[in-house]
């Protein structure tokens, strides 16, 4: 059986498929055969940040439809023989996705993966509704910003009311914090809520901080999850997220801001 | 203090007004979050049958829904006019 992990904000832009493609490919980096679902229909760019966008023949719908079989639509990615990625489909109508059919898809998947990360689309429609429906674990993306953390509020109530696991009075879905586009210096110059403000409201286990990092950008740019640039800071922090995920203790990095040369010689802060 | 500092002190801190403003609405959003979606409707039947009988205001009446382990309270609250004011012009 695999462990599925649903991505999900609420809000849009926050992070969800960056996460969803960095902690995929983290996962079968470490060894794990690891799906990663874009259930955005409509708006699929989980291929182009995983950089199979010219390989997409077949699509998620594809498969529920019966048009194609799971092994016709299932990319391999090109860094990582045990990632495999099921694009969205980009020109059909959202009510295509079914409660049904998602859940075969899943129940098929399962036999062979270890992981299934269902990276959601922002709002709480059909698509999103439908990535958290089945899911196991949640990583509740949220940047350190007013709308964000509401929004994640709103998410965690959904999460913990319709889903499988809710209606089926289960043990619930375990949710996970993971804090993104954090900036300490702005958060030292009291400019942006910090990680205790944060957790004030949501108070979730934290799997990790990722940093506001110019790499991200250009992993997006190059079709290269941004876990794979182990020298950039949201590269590690990803990596650091994926190991404590599979059971690791590690200190939380990037909640200090770094002391810079100019703020050495102002004298800076602690 | 450093000089960084200096500069920096001029700009007002927003981030406690950020968190201040969440903690009282994630509070407020939660209260909600459980209820059943009928509550108010049933509000406004209940609050037009008692105007049927009693004059009261919009405001007048309260259905809180609570939810515990293994019950769920459903709490209804009418605040009817004070008889003493409504009934002033009798007295003096």
């Amino acid at each position: 059986m695999a462990r599925i992990i649903v991505v999900t904000s609420g809000k849009g832009g926050v992070g969800k498929t960056t996460t969803s493609a960095a902690i995929a490919m983290g996962l079968a980096k470490k060894g794990h055969k690891t799906a990663v679902i874009d259930f955005d229909v409509g708006l699929r760019n989980l291929d182009l940040i995983l950089g199979c966008e010219r390989r997409v023949v077949y699509d998620f719908i594809n498969v529920i439809n019966g048009e194609a079989s799971l092994n016709q639509a299932l990319i391999r990615d090109k860094n990582c023989n045990l990632l495999y990625i099921l694009p969205a489909s980009q020109t059909r109508d959202k009510d295509a996705l079914t409660q049904e059919g998602v859940g075969k898809v899943l129940d098929e998947l399962s036999k062979d993966f270890e992981y299934i990360v269902c990276d959601s689309p922002a709002g709480i429609e059909k698509g999103a509704n439908l990535a958290l429906y089945f899911a196991d674990d949640a990583f509740v993306v949220t940047n350190p910003e007013i709308s964000s953390v509401r929004d994640s509020d709103r998410m965690l109530g959904i999460l913990s009311s319709k889903s499988r696991r809710a209606e089926r009075n289960e043990e619930p879905i375990k949710e996970y914090l993971l804090l993104t586009r954090y900036d300490p210096d702005r958060v030292k110059l009291g400019e942006m809520l910090s990680l205790e403000d944060v957790q004030e409201i949501l108070s979730l286990d934290l799997l990790g901080i990722i940093p506001e990092s110019k790499s991200v950008l250009s992993a997006s740019n190059a079709g290269m999850p941004v876990i794979l640039d182990e020298k950039s800071e949201a590269g590690q922090a990803y990596a650091d997220v994926v190991a404590r995920y599979l059971g690791e203790k590690l200190p939380h990095r990037f909640i200090d801001s770094k002391q810079g040369f100019l703020r050495r010689l102002f004298g800076g802060r602690k | 203090m450093s000089l960084l500092d200096y500069f920096r002190s001029s700009k007002p801190k927003t981030a406690p007004l950020a968190k201040e403003r969440l903690q009282i609405l994630v509070a407020h959003e939660r209260k909600f979050r459980n209820q059943p979606s009928y509550l108010p409707q049933l509000q406004k039947e209940l609050l037009d049958v008692i105007r049927k009988y009693v004059n009261v205001d919009q405001d007048a009446i309260s259905v809180n829904f609570e939810q515990d382990d293994n019950q769920e309270t459903l709490e209804l609250n009418i605040v009817l006019p004070d008889y003493q004011q409504t009934n002033k012009p009798i007295n003096s």
